[in-house]
């Protein structure tokens, strides 16, 4: 049933990544309100389907690069359709279900693994860590794809020449007030993660601090958006610099998101989520410091 | 048989007429009385609708005598222009038909305009349908005629670009500000300089409800003057430097030969300002601002030639959309043909159906006698049924006339139906 909901979704992205690239290109209002809508239905199918997962399994599905390829376009496209209450840009739907379902579709080619999972994993903190690392996540995406947006507004109207994006895209005030909401949004919800994280650790480990290639990477990442969120309040960075902070910010995350999980060695590598795993040897439930 | 009803527009337009030929020609329609009233019954006219605007004058009609309409009517203009001749103006253009109501679209959907996608033809074609239609010169054809010409305007306007972007200087500017502040509503411009550009410029973001406008002026008597028309404030030239600070639109134009704002200026207000976004227009010639400070973040600056370059840009944009719109018009004239079709076998269905009637009161009344014996139930039985062998026999050849045909085989059917059944005396009736 979860596949199966979980199919439903990648269809139901796909479906809205095409009314929204038709919509860029015919600019007709009523593709993307449908594609909108069509992607409402695909995120509620996506939730049903992590729903069952974790209610079946105990935990969230982010155990392997499958499942957490999939739980982060669950956290994208939730983010978008959240943002879109309020910022009415049809337009970043364009950029932002492509996204979403490139991610889907490299979920769904990789190889489901049945691996049994350390049990450990089965912890609230835990839960509460990577739900809002991965809905942060989320919402820095769309500051990302806002970032790129502002960036190609901002030649079309400094370089005087204005190519296909000028009439489609939103204009810079609007799309500048989109990184704040999402950088205001999301560094609480990425602070929080970190916390929770180091909470888990602390009761897990006996240590809420590492220096895990992860933990160090996350704590890069947000301290950029610590600099960016800053600067923004204090001396008035706005426009093209925020823009250009949210992007590095973006591809570092992404950096410490598929390097943390796979290229480095740690106890955040997916790897180490299973038992048999020699990095997590030591944390068998018998070597375990009781809380 | 009759002759065949045409729909029909002559008219002139900027494109063939000079601005003097088209006001002589208004004024003469304008002695002649109200149009379109003093054509009726004329030449041979049957619906008629007059056009007047500053950039042409038409009149589109029906007649069914189409030779004589046009020849009756274009020496009556001619003569109107020139008293002394008695041939046809050669501006006229004569539009018959298909070419006439593609015409009509075309006009009415702007893409015949002085300027493609000017909004004002259509209104102005809405009070030319209303005058018509006060004095009763509109029938069954103009007016479903007439009705789809607003759609097929609406239709264009809302699915091609050809009003979309802004064909002058200072709309340009205006939707460029839209483009960096999104809502120019609560925003404060200052202008530097006073000329008729910066004047519409400054208006059209009035128009947008920019909350203050601050005029500086090498005179103050002038800038007072402005901005007690805007209810703005004046300022001297000295005080720009603390204006910029707080000011998000500066429109610049004044006669100075020389720069008047440096980029170290703007950059060192860039700082107080906190990055706000600061939009300059120089439409000053030679230049007031330096042109490097739109390499400042958050700093845009547009001079004439920058806008010129977009509104060349838009009008080419509008031309490629009006291809499209072409592709509308075609589209609609064929819809509108089949109705006209339809239509045309519409007398003859008639004429038909009355000439079966006649027959069977005819003979119901020989046969009254007969029937006066039976009870009314019964009467009322035989009147039903022979209604209903009257409709059951026309169902096939009105089907046959309705079926969608090329215009040769219509003709043909029409003249068949109207042999077989005799039809010639009954067509004059409706």
């Amino acid at each position: 049933m979860a596949l199966f909901l979980f199919k439903g979704a990648l269809s139901l992205y796909l479906l809205g990544s095409a009314g929204y690239i038709l919509f860029i290109i015919f600019q007709r209002k009523n593709l993307a309100r449908l594609s909108y809508v069509v992607l409402w239905l695909g995120f509620a199918a996506h939730s049903l389907s992590i729903l069952l997962w974790s209610w079946q399994s105990g935990y969230l599905p982010v155990s392997n690069l499958k499942e957490s390829l999939s739980f982060f376009a669950w956290a994208i496209i939730g983010s978008y359709l959240f943002i879109h209450l309020r910022f009415n840009i049809l337009v970043l739907g364009s950029f932002l279900s492509p996204l979403a379902s490139v991610l889907m579709i490299s979920s769904s080619f990789l190889q489901a693994q049945n691996d049994i999972v350390n049990p450990l994993v089965r912890n609230l903190w835990l839960t509460i860590h990577i739900g809002t690392i991965f809905i942060g996540n989320g919402i820095f995406a769309v500051a990302f794809l806002g970032g790129i947006m502002y960036l190609i507004q901002e030649r079309e109207i400094k370089s005087k020449h204005f190519g296909p994006f000028y009439h489609r895209l939103p204009s810079l005030e609007v799309l500048d007030s989109l990184n704040y909401n999402c950088l205001i949004l999301g560094f609480p919800l990425l602070t929080l993660g970190i916390l929770s994280g180091a909470v888990f650790a602390q009761y897990t480990l006996g240590t809420f601090w590492r220096w895990d290639p992860k933990e160090v990477w996350s704590l890069v990442t947000w301290l950029i958006y610590a600099v960016l969120l800053h600067g923004r309040l204090t001396t008035g960075w706005r426009g093209r610099r925020s823009a250009m902070i949210s992007i590095v910010g973006f591809l570092v995350l992404v950096f410490s998101f598929l390097g943390g999980n796979i290229l480095l060695k740690g106890y955040h590598s997916f790897s180490a989520f299973k038992v048999s795993a020699p990095e997590v040897q030591h944390l068998a439930p018998g070597n375990l410091r009781q809380p | 048989m009759e002759a065949k009803l045409e729909i029909i527009l002559i008219g002139l337009n900027h494109k063939t007429a000079s601005l003097e030929i088209r006001e002589r020609l208004n004024g003469f329609l304008n002695q002649e009385g109200p149009t379109p009233s003093h054509l009726k019954g004329r030449f041979g006219l049957k619906e008629a609708l007059v056009l007047t605007t500053c950039n042409r004058v038409e009149v589109l009609f029906t007649s069914e005598e189409p030779d004589r309409a046009i020849l009756g009517l274009s020496t009556y203009w001619a003569k109107g222009l020139h008293p002394s001749t008695d041939g046809a103006f050669p501006g006229f253009y004569i539009y018959r038909n298909e070419e006439a109501v593609c015409h009509l679209f075309r006009v009415a959907a702007s893409l015949d305009s002085m300027v493609i996608g000017e909004p004002q033809i259509l209104g102005q074609i809405k009070e030319a349908y209303r005058l018509a239609v006060e004095h009763q010169t509109t029938g069954v054809i103009l007016n479903r005629l007439l009705h789809k010409t607003f759609s097929v305007a609406k239709r264009i306007r809302s699915e091609t670009g050809i009003a979309s972007h802004a064909v002058s200087i200072s709309f340009a500017a205006v939707e460029l500000g839209k483009k960096i502040f999104q809502d120019l509503a609560g925003k404060k411009v200052l202008l530097i300089g006073a000329g008729e550009m910066a004047e519409l410029a400054a208006e059209h973001l009035l128009n947008n409800k920019v909350q203050q406008i601050m005029v500086a002026n090498r005179t103050l008597e002038r800038a007072m003057e402005l901005a007690k028309r805007w209810h703005g404030q004046a300022i001297s030239l000295e005080e720009i430097p603390s204006a910029l600070a707080e000011t998000d639109i500066v429109i610049s134009s004044t006669g100075a030969p020389e720069t008047i704002l440096f980029y170290q200026d703007v950059k060192s207000i860039m700082k107080q300002r906190k990055q706000k976004p600061l939009f300059f227009i120089d439409i000053a010639v030679p230049r007031d601002i330096d042109p490097k400070i739109n390499e400042i973040d958050n700093v845009y600056l547009y001079d004439i030639d920058d806008l010129q370059g977009i509104v060349a840009q838009n009008i080419a944009e509008r031309k490629q959309e009006a291809l499209q719109a072409e592709r509308i018009i075609r589209e609609e004239w064929i819809k509108f043909q089949s109705w006209l079709e339809r239509i045309e076998v519409i007398p003859t269905i008639l004429a038909l159906r009355k000439k079966i009637e006649n027959i069977q009161r005819g003979e119901w009344k020989k046969a009254e006698t007969a029937l006066q014996g039976l009870p009314p139930e019964q009467q009322k039985a035989v009147e039903i049924m022979t209604q209903a062998i009257i409709n059951k026999i026309l169902h096939d050849p009105i089907t046959f006339l309705k079926d969608q045909a090329t215009e040769d085989q219509k003709n043909e059917k029409i003249d068949q139906i109207q042999k077989i059944f005799n039809l010639s005396e009954g067509m004059e009736v409706d």
